[in-house]
């Protein structure tokens, strides 16, 4: 039992301390967490050079965030590093409620098959960021990963942002055409501007903690599951949560008193009896332990001119839907493919702004789901806590009440229907949504759609339908033969999710900015450049 | 509101103290809790229930 192994990452001496002069980069991106990294991967992919700055040199210490949803997989498979997540984390996709010792609801995140990645892995954050790292290290002329570089200023100059950075060799100056701000809920680049940051703080506390034990606490030859008690036997009138994580290691999250002293919560002498609760005698060894409080907040604006904000740092949520993690991803996701368009020429300035828009909406939607999971699981008032008990109640046998039963609404891909760089349309997928994946048949042998669809601009056509040939514009075809890569539907899965026939543009992020049933040029060109923010007055 | 309720008024207000009787003030408020959530799932259209709900808050404010 010995735990996940930290490597510190080397620092090497910058060049602007080496005699050369201070560097100017098209992307600065501060914080090498998650969000950072896999933004300096996704902007490699596409071409475009970014420094990642640190200001520490080891991956996430403690698991933090374990839980990676689907379309974050699909996010971090198209950056080269979602089958390696997969393989070693653990998959699942049962959600069960308890009350007390019964259980009461159970739900499942992925009821259907034909999909490459599952509802949801859990893998710790130091695995998720270590491999953000070895995957960046293929991009060594794009991406200057520089550790123990820490941010202590920064100017906006209008079209230029400025950064003041101290090492251990010293301080220095560097200049980027756009700052991405990846430096988490505490972000420092926040402060220093002074952007309020106030919204809804609970009061409730949580002591998380991380275990390694040979017996699994699900039972013998259980699948892994997300557990979540009210009011469990061993942890009276609060709630527990439980999950699995690779390595022997078990999240396990309890509801704590408002007024308890974090502190002294989260001595060991303290955490073993409640986790003794849980196991039982079965031996354990605790890896990582944490009290914490939460906020559900965002910033007014994600955009300011040319520092950008990504990730915790634009918006934090409560754990419960794990929301935090996976709506980070999704930003990265949405900003890579606009800014790397604005850098090299061929969208306007102001397609960056749509980042806001549509981020903006995607943050709000979590922060709405996760505070109404948290105002379930916390009552305020005594009113609040007669209705809690009521349908806990009922949900023992009342189907309605189950499903009021709110332990977490768990994160789903946001759609961006009806935003203005959608063209509106009506198809079995409609515009705004992200990809849904299914398996294919190719020249190749057996692939899935996540794979076969470039990072581009790209038109699906179902059936017998002829797509033109626009520049910048990939083609694939469904069911039909055509001089570009066609494949056809495994198992009816791709036709059932898209239609017999009809075709989609597809966005270099994945997602469905247009519908059309015979397209010509013309066509596919206006939605284009409507997707690339160059029609903002006329698209409204 | 339109009233629904005819010709059964007295049937109905009948039942629903008997339905109370013998109970602590805790328990009628418990009761009353399932209730609301029983009858709100028979209802079901959430426009119906927010107009209902803002209407009976009404008779708070006044």
């Amino acid at each position: 039992m010995a735990g996940y192994k930290y490597e510190p990452f080397d620092y090497v001496k910058p060049p602007e301390l080496s005699g050369a002069a201070p560097g100017r980069y098209p992307v600065a991106i501060i914080g090498a967490g998650p969000i950072g990294l896999a933004l300096a991967i996704d902007l490699a992919q596409r071409g475009i050079k970014s420094v990642v700055l640190d200001d520490n040199n080891v991956v996430s210490v403690g698991s933090r965030a374990i839980c990676w949803a689907k379309r974050t997989l699909e996010i971090f498979n198209r950056l080269g590093v979602g089958e390696r997540m997969l393989e070693k984390g653990v998959t699942w996709k049962i959600g069960r409620n308890f009350h007390g010792d019964q259980e009461i609801y159970s739900f499942d995140l992925l009821p259907e098959d034909g999909h490459k990645y599952p509802a949801f892995i859990n893998l710790q954050q130091y695995y998720v960021e270590q491999y953000l790292v070895e995957r960046a290290r293929d991009f060594p002329d794009l991406i200057d990963l520089r550790f123990k570089n820490k941010v202590t200023g920064h100017v906006d100059h209008g079209d230029h942002v400025t950064l003041a950075v101290e090492t251990p060799d010293g301080t220095y100056e560097m200049a980027a055409e756009y700052y991405l701000a990846c430096d988490g809920a505490g972000s420092a680049t926040r402060e220093r501007m002074g952007l309020d940051f106030t919204g809804q703080t609970f009061q409730e506390q949580f002591l998380i903690a991380d275990i390694e034990m040979e017996d699994s606490p699900f039972g013998e030859n259980a699948v892994p599951e997300r557990w979540f008690w009210f009011d469990p036997p061993f942890h009276e009138g609060k709630s527990a949560l439980l999950h699995a994580q690779p390595d022997n290691i078990y999240r396990i999250d309890l509801q704590l008193d408002v007024d308890a002293d974090g502190k002294a919560e989260s001595a060991p002498e303290k955490v073993m009896p409640r986790i003794k609760a849980i196991v039982g005698d079965k031996p354990f060894r605790l890896d990582w332990v944490s009290v914490y409080k939460f906020r559900c907040i965002k910033l007014d604006r994600f955009v300011h001119n040319r520092v950008i904000f990504v990730g915790d740092s634009a918006h934090v949520v409560s754990p419960f839907g794990a929301r935090g993690g996976n709506g980070g991803i999704q930003d990265v996701d949405n900003i890579g493919w606009k800014l790397a368009a604005v850098l090299q020429g061929g969208a306007p300035a102001e397609l960056i702004e749509t980042y806001h828009e549509e981020r903006s909406h995607g943050s709000a939607e979590n922060i709405l789901n996760s505070s109404r999971a948290t105002n379930f699981m916390t009552p305020k008032t005594p009113v609040e806590a007669l209705f809690r008990a009521e349908v806990l109640k009922l949900a023992h046998d009342q189907p309605f009440a189950r499903r009021l039963v709110n332990s977490g609404r768990l994160s789903q891909p946001c759609s961006l229907a009806g935003m203005r760089l959608q063209s509106p349309g009506v198809a079995p997928l409609e515009p705004g949504q992200p990809l849904l994946d299914a398996p294919l048949d190719g020249a190749d042998g057996p692939t899935w759609l996540i794979d076969v669809v470039p990072p581009q601009f790209c038109l699906i056509g179902f059936g017998e339908v002829d797509l033109p040939e626009v520049p910048g514009v990939a083609r694939i075809g469904i069911n039909t033969i055509r001089d570009y890569p066609c494949f056809s539907s495994r198992d009816g899965f791709a036709t059932k999710r898209y239609g017999q026939d009809g075709v989609y543009l597809i966005r270099p992020d994945g997602h469905v900015c247009a519908v059309f049933s015979e397209p010509d040029r013309h066509d596919v060109e206006r939605a284009c450049a409507r997707a690339q923010g160059k029609m903002m007055e006329q698209a409204v | 509101m339109s009233d629904n309720l005819g010709p059964y008024q007295d049937d109905f207000y009948n039942a629903l103290m008997d339905a109370h009787a013998g109970l602590s003030e805790e328990a009628s408020h418990a009761l009353n809790a399932r209730l609301v959530l029983m009858l709100s799932n028979r209802i079901g259209d959430i426009e119906t229930l927010k107009d209902i709900l803002e209407k009976a808050r009404e008779y708070n404010d006044e």
